[in-house]
């Protein structure tokens, strides 16, 4: 498997698109910016796997992104975040 | 669900689901007679997999954030490798990625799954009525705050929320904050301490019980 192509800290935004297959990225976290909060493993890629084959696996990420950012009129604080798991072929690199 | 040497009910009832009156459940339940028929599986294997289910209870999570509480450097292998320190302690818990968040004072963790109901079955049992709720899963994201203080969790502004969507292959389960005045209590006692609430997030603040 190919070494990760991003690293903890870094910014990513998740991709805005909506395959006509089951995929694991919900409405809300699509074209949201955040940073890797840590690099996970890899796992079979959701979009085929549901078709009986996952490969080529993908490297999974959890994704931080504050809360502020995601919902309008947000009812707490700045420091308040969601953590999400992303694959890798859902993420590009971010400013 | 016969286990009756502790006296907290709320652990081992949830309440009723609702019978079938969907299409999608009722092309589950063909589904499944469907296969059982053409040979696929067995009944006694599905009953087998309930009973291995069953046989899981948040009793299980309690044995290992009291293993944390009183071991430094489990505690600091359980944060770094969840899956690892938790078979280390004899529970297998393969294919998943078992992550495991802390709480702190300045920072609270709460669990969801908002496209499912993806919880930690192997570890801690069958998850609550109210996780697998459309409300839980849809607000909990959105106002965390709100849900948490609805479950009696009131956090000031002090204190940083962390939700947690266990989204694809990892799962999840809190380590509490152990309660001030625990100091000499045994592993076991301390572990009577923790409910199912708080290894999800939605209870804070453990009473301590004599």
């Amino acid at each position: 498997m190919n070494a990760p192509k991003f690293a903890a800290g870094q910014r990513v935004r998740i991709a805005d698109r909506t395959p006509p297959v089951h995929h694991r990225v919900p409405s809300y976290a699509k074209g949201q910016a955040g940073v890797i909060e840590r690099v996970c493993g890899v796992h079979g890629e959701p979009e085929k796997f549901i078709r009986g084959d996952g490969e080529p696996a993908q490297r999974l990420y959890r994704v931080r992104i504050p809360q502020a950012a995601l919902w309008k009129s947000y009812a707490g604080t700045e420091k308040d975040k969601l953590e999400i798991e992303i694959f890798e072929h859902w993420l590009e690199p971010a400013e | 669900m016969t286990n009756h040497d502790h006296d907290d009910h709320s652990r081992k009832f949830q309440a009723d689901h609702p019978e079938p009156t969907t299409d999608a459940a009722r092309v589950g339940l063909a589904l499944r007679e469907l296969l059982i028929e053409a040979g696929h599986y067995t009944v006694d294997e599905e009953q087998a997999v309930i009973a291995e289910m069953q046989g899981a209870s948040p009793d299980n999570g309690a044995r290992i954030v009291a293993r944390a509480w009183t071991d430094p450097a489990y505690r600091e292998r359980l944060l770094e490798n969840g899956a690892r320190a938790i078979r280390e302690v004899g529970f297998e818990l393969e294919p998943y990625e078992f992550t495991v968040m802390e709480n702190t004072g300045q920072v609270h963790n709460v669990i969801v799954c908002t496209l499912c109901s993806c919880y930690p079955r192997s570890l801690l049992g069958m998850s609550p009525a109210w996780y697998k709720s459309k409300s839980y899963r849809s607000r909990v994201v959105r106002e965390p705050r709100k849900v948490l203080a609805e479950f009696g969790v009131h956090l000031g502004d002090a204190v940083e929320v962390r939700v947690h969507d266990s989204t694809a292959e990892l799962r999840y389960m809190v380590l509490p904050q152990r309660p001030a005045g625990t100091d000499d209590w045994s592993e076991e006692k301390l572990a009577s301490l923790v409910t199912r609430d708080s290894l999800i997030g939605a209870q804070r603040n453990l009473p301590v019980i004599e």
